[in-house]
C-alpha cells in the first residue's frame, strides 16, 4: 500500500458548497482525472462541475452516450492508469450493474457516486430516497463485494469521496458514495484542510496482477502501456489473466479471494459513529445513516434533554456491513429503532445481527424523514 | 502462421479456440501482418474485444495489452483507455453481433466523436458462439437457429452506418481478399480518428451448415464469388448485383 499527502483541490478554509460541488472537489483532491458520465437527475451537477474543473486541473472528461458506456469507459481509463469516477442515480445505476460485477471481477478501482432518488422505475426523479443500498451489493450477478459510504453532510460528501477513492485503490474494488437527492442538493459549510492523505495503486513489475499468495490479498495493479502485456478479462482467470472458465479450482479461488480481501479487512473499512452508547442501559438506540441520521441525531439530543435513555449508532459505511457495531450496540438497549427512506433495506441486516428487538420505520414518499416523525415513533416505543 | 509472426503471440498459448474452417484465424494472421509491416511498438498497443468468437482473436493470443470486456462494450472500454492515455494505439477487434447489435449505439457514438481508435469487425453474419441465432448482419433470407425459415429482415450495411455517423475511414473486405485486408488495417491504424473495417469471415459451423454451405471450402467459395469491388459493382445491373457483397473503401481517411 502506498499513501502520500496532497493539497486539497482548493485553498484550505471554509466553503459554502452543495453536496454535488463537494463531491467534485473531493474527487479532484483524491487524484481523480477521468470522469465518464451521462446526465441524470439529481446527479448531473456533479458532472457539470467536474467538466469545467477538469479544464483547470487537467483531467479527461467524457460525456458518454449512456450509463453503460460511462462505467465501461471508467474501467478502460482505470486500467490506463486513471483514478476514475462517475455519478448517477437509480435508473443509471441499474444500467451500470453488469459492469460493476466486471469491475469487481477484474479488480478495477473506480468510484460511483449514487445520488439516490425515489424508485422503483423512473420513480420521482427529483425526490429523495435511500433505495439503492441492496442494489449496489447484490445488483450484479454472482458473488462480489463492494465498499459503500453513506454521507450525511456536505463535509462528508467531500471526505467520503476521497475515502472512496482511497479504498477503491487500496482494495482494487468498486467503491460507492451512497448520496441522495438531499445530500447532493444540500448547501452548507464545509472545510478543506491543508493536506489530505491519499492512496495510490501499488505497482510491482512482473508480479501477477490477479492473484496473491494470501487467500485475502490485493495484487499489485499495472497499467496499459507499461510493457506488462496485461491480460484483463471478466471471465474466470488465473493470476496472470489467462481465462480458466472451465477450471473449478481457479473459479473457487478467485471468487473466495474477491470476497475475503474485503471481508477480512472489515476493521480497516467499516466506520461508525456512536452517540451515548457508552451510557448505562438504554431504552432505544436509533441506528441511522445518510441524510436521515441528521433527523435522528436531532431527535436523540432532544429526547435526552428530557432525560430519556436513548442513543444512536450512525453507519458511515454501509458495505461491508457494520455487523459487530450493530451487535455491540444492541447489547445495551431494549430496542433498536431504524428509520429509513426505503422499505427496510438496512433494517433487515440489523435484524440479522441485533440481539434486541428491532423496530422499523419506512418512509418512501420522496421526502426526508422529519425529526418530528422520528420523535413520534420513538415516543411510541419508549 | 509463419514463424516470424510468432513474436506477437503469447508463448503460453498453443492453439486457437476457433472451429475448423473458421475465418477468424485468417483474420488474426492478417492483423498481425499489418502490425508487423507497420512495425508497431506492441508495448503501446492495446487490443480491446467484447464477447463472442471474434473477441478471442486478440485475447489471450496477442503479446500486448489485451482487454477482454463485456458483451457489446468493447468500444466504450477502449474510449476510456484511449482518451486517458492517447499514447495507446487502441485497436478493437470483435464480432458483428457484439459491435453492431448489442454494442451498436457505442459504435455510432465513437464514430460521431471521432475517437482515435481502429475497430475491426469480424462479420460471420451469425451468432456463432451461442449457437447460430439471427444477427443484425444475417443476410435477408439466410437461415438461423431462431429463424429457420430465413431472415425476414435486411442486414446492416456497416460501412455506410459508420460513414453516416462520421467515421474517418470505413472499409469492407473478406478474408478471401487477404492482401486488401492487410492494406485496409494498415490504413485504418495510421489514419487519425475513428476508423472501421468490416471483415467477412466464414462460419461453416453455425452459418454454413444451415445455409447449404456446411464445408469450409464452400463458405470460402461463396465469399470468393460474392465479394466484388466497388468498381466491378459500378458496371453491373441491379439483377446481377443482387447477391453480391460490395467490398472496398467507403470512406477514405481524407475527410
Amino acid at each position: 500500500m502506498s499513501s502520500r499527502f496532497v493539497k486539497s483541490s482548493m485553498l484550505p478554509g471554509a466553503y459554502y458548497f452543495s453536496g454535488s460541488e463537494a463531491v467534485a472537489e473531493g474527487a479532484i483532491t483524491a487524484g481523480c482525472r477521468y470522469y465518464g458520465g451521462y446526465p441524470i437527475t439529481p446527479s448531473s451537477e456533479i458532472m457539470e462541475r467536474i467538466a469545467w474543473r477538469f479544464h483547470e486541473v487537467g483531467g479527461v472528461f467524457m460525456q458518454m452516450e449512456d450509463e453503460l458506456a460511462s462505467i465501461c469507459s471508467l474501467i478502460g481509463a482505470s486500467w490506463a492508469g486513471a483514478k476514475a469516477m462517475t455519478a448517477t442515480s437509480g435508473p443509471g445505476l441499474s444500467l451500470m450493474m453488469e459492469s460493476t460485477g466486471y469491475a469487481a471481477s477484474t479488480e478495477t478501482p473506480l468510484v460511483i457516486v449514487d445520488v439516490q432518488r425515489a424508485g422503483p422505475g423512473t420513480g420521482q426523479a427529483t425526490r429523495v430516497a435511500d433505495g439503492d443500498i441492496m442494489q449496489v451489493k447484490w445488483g450484479s450477478h454472482g458473488d462480489y463485494q463492494v465498499i459503500a459510504y453513506s454521507p450525511w453532510s456536505v463535509q462528508e460528501m467531500y471526505d467520503f469521496t476521497i475515502k472512496a477513492f482511497n479504498m477503491a485503490e487500496r482494495y482494487r474494488v468498486p467503491a460507492f458514495v451512497m448520496a441522495s437527492e438531499a445530500t447532493a442538493h444540500l448547501k452548507e459549510q464545509m472545510v478543506m484542510s491543508e493536506k489530505v492523505e491519499i492512496y495510490d495503486r501499488v505497482k510491482q513489475p512482473g508480479a501477477a496482477p490477479f492473484d496473491t499468495k494470501e487467500q485475502d490479498g490485493v495484487p499489485p495493479m499495472p497499467s496499459f502501456g507499461e510493457g506488462e502485456c496485461l491480460l484483463v478479462t471478466g471471465s474466470t482467470h488465473e493470476g496472470y489473466g489467462f481465462r480458466r472458465s472451465d477450471n473449478p479450482e481457479v473459479q473457487q479461488r478467485l471468487v473466495s479471494r474477491l470476497h475475503l480481501k474485503i471481508m477480512n479487512h472489515r476493521d480497516d473499512i467499516v466506520e461508525v459513529e456512536r452517540y451515548y452508547l457508552d451510557k448505562d442501559r438504554l431504552d432505544v438506540v436509533v441506528v441511522s445513516y445518510g441524510f436521515t441520521a441528521r433527523s435522528s441525531l436531532y431527535t436523540v439530543e432532544r429526547l435526552r434533554s428530557e432525560g430519556k435513555r436513548v442513543g444512536m449508532l450512525r453507519l458511515k459505511t454501509l458495505w461491508p456491513f457494520a455487523e459487530t457495531a450493530v451487535q455491540e450496540a444492541s447489547k445495551h438497549t431494549k430496542k433498536i429503532f431504524v428509520p429509513e427512506m426505503n422499505m427496510g433495506q438496512v433494517a433487515g441486516l440489523i435484524k440479522a445481527n441485533a440481539l434486541s428487538e428491532v423496530v422499523t420505520f419506512n418512509q418512501t414518499n420522496g421526502e426526508v424523514i422529519a425529526p418530528s416523525t422520528i420523535e413520534k415513533e420513538i415516543r411510541r416505543i419508549l | 502462421m509463419p514463424r516470424d509472426l510468432e513474436k506477437y503471440l503469447r508463448p503460453e498459448v498453443q492453439t486457437t479456440p476457433f472451429c475448423p474452417g473458421c475465418g477468424h484465424g485468417i483474420l488474426m494472421g492478417l492483423l498481425l501482418r499489418a502490425v508487423d509491416e507497420l512495425e508497431l511498438d506492441m508495448d503501446k498497443v492495446l487490443f480491446v474485444s467484447g464477447i463472442g468468437c471474434a473477441a478471442w482473436i486478440p485475447s489471450p493470443n496477442f503479446k500486448a495489452d489485451t482487454l477482454h470486456t463485456l458483451h457489446g462494450r468493447a468500444i466504450p472500454f477502449a474510449t476510456g483507455a484511449k482518451s486517458f492515455n492517447p499514447e495507446l494505439n487502441t485497436i478493437v477487434v470483435s464480432g458483428d453481433g457484439d459491435l453492431t447489435s448489442i454494442g451498436g449505439n457505442h459504435l455510432i457514438h465513437a464514430a460521431r466523436r471521432n475517437t482515435d481508435i481502429t475497430v475491426i469487425c469480424a462479420n460471420n453474419m451469425i451468432y456463432g458462439m451461442t449457437g447460430g441465432q439471427l444477427a443484425c448482419t444475417t443476410p435477408f433470407g439466410a437461415k438461423a437457429s431462431t429463424y429457420r425459415e430465413g431472415s425476414p429482415y435486411q442486414a446492416f450495411d456497416l460501412p455506410k452506418l459508420v460513414e453516416a455517423a462520421g467515421a474517418r475511414y470505413a472499409a469492407r473486405y473478406s478474408v478471401t481478399q487477404p492482401l486488401l485486408v492487410i492494406a485496409a488495417i494498415k490504413k485504418a491504424i495510421t489514419t487519425k480518428g475513428f476508423t472501421f473495417i468490416e471483415v467477412l469471415s466464414p462460419c461453416p459451423t453455425q452459418f454454413g451448415r444451415r445455409n447449404q454451405l456446411g464445408s469450409p471450402e464452400k463458405m470460402i467459395e461463396m465469399l470468393y464469388h460474392r465479394c466484388i469491388s466497388k468498381e466491378q459493382a459500378s458496371t453491373m445491373g441491379s439483377e446481377e448485383i443482387k447477391d453480391k457483397i460490395i467490398t472496398g473503401e467507403f470512406v477514405n481517411g481524407t475527410a
